[in-house]
């Protein structure tokens, strides 16, 4: 029986202890320095807007971790001593280990602006973080975000629950340019203005303008315009949080550097979710995946090897998801902001300008490549298999309603989508 | 600067407080209530008619414009801003005040109908005489303490259905199915009764029968005063009796079969249209911890016991003493209760022995439990079944699970236990049909893929307490016997995950998951 400590209690941490405990009776320590039970991140929104409390978004019941046999351990990790394979704790304390994971997330990016430290300046991704917010928007009126991701968005919607109007400041010429193709973009910024968000496009932060107490009281853009705010949301993406790794054995790039089995430069030593990078991801993706789900995958993944079946990481076709304000997003694939060379796009659009559909597929073999869908909810089954059967378009066209996932009764708009795409498509396909 | 958007207030905080039309919405109900309250303490209003046209549509009135501040200025979507912060719907003061309210409305409702002014033997006084016009209107006779509940009843229900839609508008399912249970409430539950009783003389007389009620939820259906009552009715009377067994018997089996028990909970039960409209903003106050599932499981199959139980005894008991007066024997009667009984546990045992498992040895035991107490009726004579009477055991039924559960805890307690404990721990009709949907029928909730974050949306606004997440973050299908299909888990996820299906296979496929699009694709297992 060996001692497995995971740091971090997030998704991946959590899904690799579930799993090693799955597979092994080896002891197993969980590390947070957050909070005491895994929370749900993805979850921080609602409880800030009175959906839920904290109670609810544990995914599993306190009683969970006793009776697997999971030691929970609250504590910051300061020190990883690789050759007496300990770890050492701000405390003080030190704790062996036989099998070391680095499950230790992510920290929001700061790219050393003016003021970014103020009170009343924040980026959102810890349970602290939500705590300051509370704090820090109390009895204000107006609120700046700046950076146009899934994060800034859930921010914005998050402030106007609590009846502060929000200034967002996208550098990019529409929401979420660097991912979302033109019409995509343009549909969900739409739907933002549409809630009364000052959505301001290629407009970037020069600096964030004190008051006599330290406290933010206005915002400068690159363009010279003041913006009075008394809460500035810094929400421009996410980077490993690997600061207490820095001048350590473990060799790190952005992230913890990982092989395709996860593991780093040090034997019994490996690394998953956001903190991981891949020196050269398996299957050809980004080198950093930073969400939910791979998270979850490289957890189980890393069990596998761990308790004695090497396992290599290998995704499958990917997906996610997301909300924007009241329309929901999946995607399946991957959907480039600009197709690349050999793609061809369809698009359909509802006439609410609220739902749409991209597909996207192979101009040369008419393979089905991947897709973009707002407003429609999709079956994940169906698209993970045309895509990984590489199906032909006009197959996948004349099948779409199968994959069709909303709630029954709802207006079917598949009939009308295939229509469209049907006389659209080559006819030689 | 930029535009100032004018709908906004000005400071914010923690979204607790209602808005001016919500204010002004709150007084015209209450205003409306107060009329009734008033009347309840014997102020005598004239014109009856008139004052209570007043009352009912400030009530009504004053939902509906509540509604229209609450989601009125709003894009559609899910609108659950706020819900834990307000005290009414997070067990808060108001919770509580509400909650005391409610409870003692009921109780003066079943036991001290008096204060409110009913006089069997004389002229109604107090708030039941103001509802006698009405009462007169529909079915010719003057009101009882039931007719003002069934009234305010089927007023909540539409006035509060009208909220429920406006909130969902852009959900069909949740449209459609709350204006079913409005029609079926409205229709079946109150105006038909009151008609059918119109038909009633001295040589004719039908019991008082809501149709879409069942038994056992409408556990006195099969006592002998409504047997007699229908048979002696002709071919009308006799229908009704056949279509009540059939009820049970034939229709909802097939109907569960086919689409759940949701047909009836969420689509046609009264109760069920009461917690789904009125106690809407109450549904994530069930309890969701492993511990209340196996409270709840014990509970409610203990009920279908005491009911099957109880029923066999009023019915065996005056099969036995009036022997010339049925067809039916009272050794035939108990002879084809225990087979039925046989057959359907038999069934179980053989087809769904794997997905049985822990809940077997409930199942035998309350099997087990029947049987022993058929045997005991057979050996009793007159009304003993051992030491009880059955009017006894009836009585007992009817005051524990009918009054005391069904109305005081289940619907007083609302904003405490949240909007489904009645249906969740003590209605025998809905673990009936939900044993029967766990183990023989095409409905299910797929999860879709990988997609769930484990936010918890769907198990925090679960009224039944399905911790629907713990399968969602799984890729486990949801195939719960307790499950009404309110279709709001689905309509809450985020993500898009859920869907309340009716598959082809009603077979052990249900219970799958897709390993596929889970997880790594060297890796096939799935927990
Ligand atoms: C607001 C928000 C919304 C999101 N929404 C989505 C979404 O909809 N879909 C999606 O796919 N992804 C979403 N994400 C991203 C997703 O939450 C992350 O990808 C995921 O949580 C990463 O999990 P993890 O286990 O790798 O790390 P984390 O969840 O970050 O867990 C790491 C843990 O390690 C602890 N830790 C770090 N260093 C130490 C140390 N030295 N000692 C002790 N403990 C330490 C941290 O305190 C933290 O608790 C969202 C993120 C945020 C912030
Ligand atoms: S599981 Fe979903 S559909 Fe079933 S009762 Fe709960 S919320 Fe309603
Ligand atoms: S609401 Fe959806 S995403 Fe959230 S836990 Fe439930 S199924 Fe998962």
């Amino acid at each position: 029986m060996k001692h497995i400590a995971i740091i971090g209690n997030g998704i991946s941490g959590v899904t690799a202890a579930r799993h090693i405990r799955k597979l092994s009776d080896h002891k197993i320590t969980l590390i947070s320095a957050e909070t005491e039970h895994f929370f749900s991140r993805t979850a921080l929104m609602y409880v800030y807007m009175g959906h839920m409390k904290q109670e609810h978004v544990k995914p599993y019941e306190d009683h969970f971790w006793a009776k697997n046999r999971i030691d929970l351990k609250m504590g910051f990790v300061s020190k990883i001593d690789v050759s007496n394979k300990k770890l050492i704790f701000e405390s003080g304390e030190e704790m062996p280990f036989d099998d070391l994971i680095i499950a230790c997330g992510s920290k929001p990016n700061k790219f050393g602006w003016k003021g970014q430290d103020l009170e009343g300046v924040q980026g959102l991704y810890s349970w602290q973080d939500l705590e300051l917010m509370e704090k820090n928007t109390q009895s204000i009126d107006r609120a700046v975000i700046v950076g146009g991701g899934l994060i800034g968005v859930e921010m914005a919607e998050m402030l106007l629950s609590r009846s502060i109007k929000v200034t967002f400041l996208v550098r990019e010429s529409r929401f979420w340019g660097g991912v979302l193709p033109k019409e995509e973009g343009e549909l969900v910024s739409r739907h933002i203005k549409s809630h009364h968000v000052d959505l301001r496009f290629e407009t970037e932060l020069q600096e964030i303008i004190p008051d006599e107490n330290g406290r933010v009281k206005a915002i400068k853009t690159k363009a010279g315009e003041e913006i009075s705010c008394q809460f500035v949301g810094l929400t421009a993406g996410v980077s490993p949080n690997v600061d207490f790794l820095k001048g350590g054995a473990v060799d790190l790039n952005r992230g913890v550097l990982v092989n395709e089995f996860l593991e780093t430069n040090i034997p019994n030593i490996y690394s998953i979710g956001d903190c991981a990078e891949f020196h050269q991801h398996p299957t050809g993706r980004r080198n950093l995946e930073q969400v939910w789900y791979t998270g979850k995958m490289m957890g189980e993944t890393v069990a596998q090897t761990i308790c004695g079946t090497k396992t290599a990481y290998r995704p499958g076709v990917w997906f996610n998801s997301a909300k924007f304000f009241d329309i929901e997003y999946q995607t399946y694939g991957w959907v480039w902001a600009e197709p690349k060379k050999n793609e061809a796009t369809l698009y359909w659009e509802h006439a609410d300008g609220k739902k749409c559909l991209k597909l996207v597929y192979d101009k040369n073999n008419h393979s089905f490549l991947a897709a973009n869908v707002f407003g429609i909810r999709l079956r994940h089954k169906v698209l993970d298999y045309w895509i990984a059967n590489q199906t032909k378009i006009s197959q996948v066209i004349g099948q779409l309603e199968d994959a069709n996932f909303d709630p029954e009764f709802y207006e079917n708009s598949f009939p009308a989508i295939k229509q469209q795409f049907q006389s659209q498509i080559p006819q030689t396909v | 600067m930029t535009k100032i958007d004018k709908d906004i207030a000005l400071v914010s905080g923690p979204p607790k407080d209602i808005n001016t039309t919500q204010k002004i919405a709150t007084l015209i109900g209450m205003s409306g209530l107060l009329i009734l309250v008033l009347a309840a303490f014997n102020v005598n209003f004239p014109n009856k008619g008139v004052w209570l046209t007043i009352a009912l549509s400030a009530i009504a009135g004053g939902i509906i414009l509540y509604s229209k501040g609450a989601y009125g200025s709003k894009q559609e979507g899910i609108k659950n801003d706020g819900v834990w912060f307000k005290s009414i719907s997070s067990r808060g003061f108001w919770g509580w005040i509400a909650g005391i309210a409610m409870t003692g409305f009921y109780i003066v409702l079943y036991f001290f109908p008096a204060l409110l002014g009913l006089h069997p033997d004389g002229e109604n006084t107090g708030v039941i005489a103001l509802f006698d016009p009405l009462s007169k209107a529909l079915s010719g006779n003057a009101a009882s303490q039931w007719f003002v509940y069934g009234t305010l009843y089927t007023v909540a229900i539409l006035a509060f259905g009208i909220k429920f839609m406006w909130k969902y508008r852009h959900n069909k399912y949740e449209r459609l199915r709350t204006f079913s249970v409005m029609f079926f409430q409205t229709g079946f539950a109150f105006i038909i009764p009151e008609l059918m009783a119109r038909l009633n003389s001295d040589s004719f007389s039908l019991p008082y029968y809501d149709l879409k009620n069942v038994w056992p939820l409408n556990y006195y259906n099969f006592e002998q005063y409504r047997v007699d009552q229908m048979i002696s009715a002709g071919n009308v009377g006799l229908g009704l009796l056949i279509f009540g067994v059939l009820s049970i018997l034939v229709i909802t089996p097939i109907l569960t079969y086919k689409y759940g028990k949701r047909w009836y909970c969420s689509w046609v039960c009264g109760c069920g249209g009461l917690a789904e409209t009125a106690g809407d903003p109450f549904r994530q106050l069930s309890d969701k911890s492993t511990w209340a599932w196996k409270m709840e499981r014990w509970m409610v199959h203990s009920v279908v016991v005491f009911v099957v139980i109880m029923t066999t005894a009023v019915v065996s008991t005056y099969l036995g003493y009036d022997d010339q007066k049925y067809w039916l024997t009272k050794g035939t009667f108990l002879l084809g209760v225990v087979a039925l009984l046989t057959i359907l546990i038999g069934l179980l045992f053989i087809f769904r022995r794997d997905e049985l498992k822990k809940d077997a040895k409930i199942g035998a035991i309350g099997y087990f439990a029947i049987i022993l107490a058929m045997i005991g009726i057979h050996y009793s004579t007159g009304n003993n079944i051992f030491m009880f009477e059955a009017e006894t055991l009836r009585s007992t039924y009817g005051f524990l699970i009918g009054s005391v559960f069904s109305g005081v805890i289940g619907t007083g307690f609302y904003p405490i236990l949240g909007n489904r404990a009645w249906c969740r721990f003590g209605c025998p009709m809905a673990a009936i049909m939900g044993m029967q949907q766990r183990f023989f029928s095409k409905f299910r909730i797929t999860t879709n893929g990988g997609q769930c974050i484990s936010c918890g949306n769907c198990s925090t606004y679960c009224e039944m307490g399905i911790d629907v997440k713990a399968y969602a973050q799984k890729g486990q299908n949801i195939v719960r016997s307790s499950c009404v299909g309110c279709g709001v888990c689905s309509a809450v996820c985020p993500r898009g995950v859920l869907k309340l299906e009716n598959g082809e296979d009603a077979g052990d496929s249900r219970y799958d998951s897709d390993p596929i699009t889970f997880g790594n694709d060297g890796i096939k297992v799935n927990f």
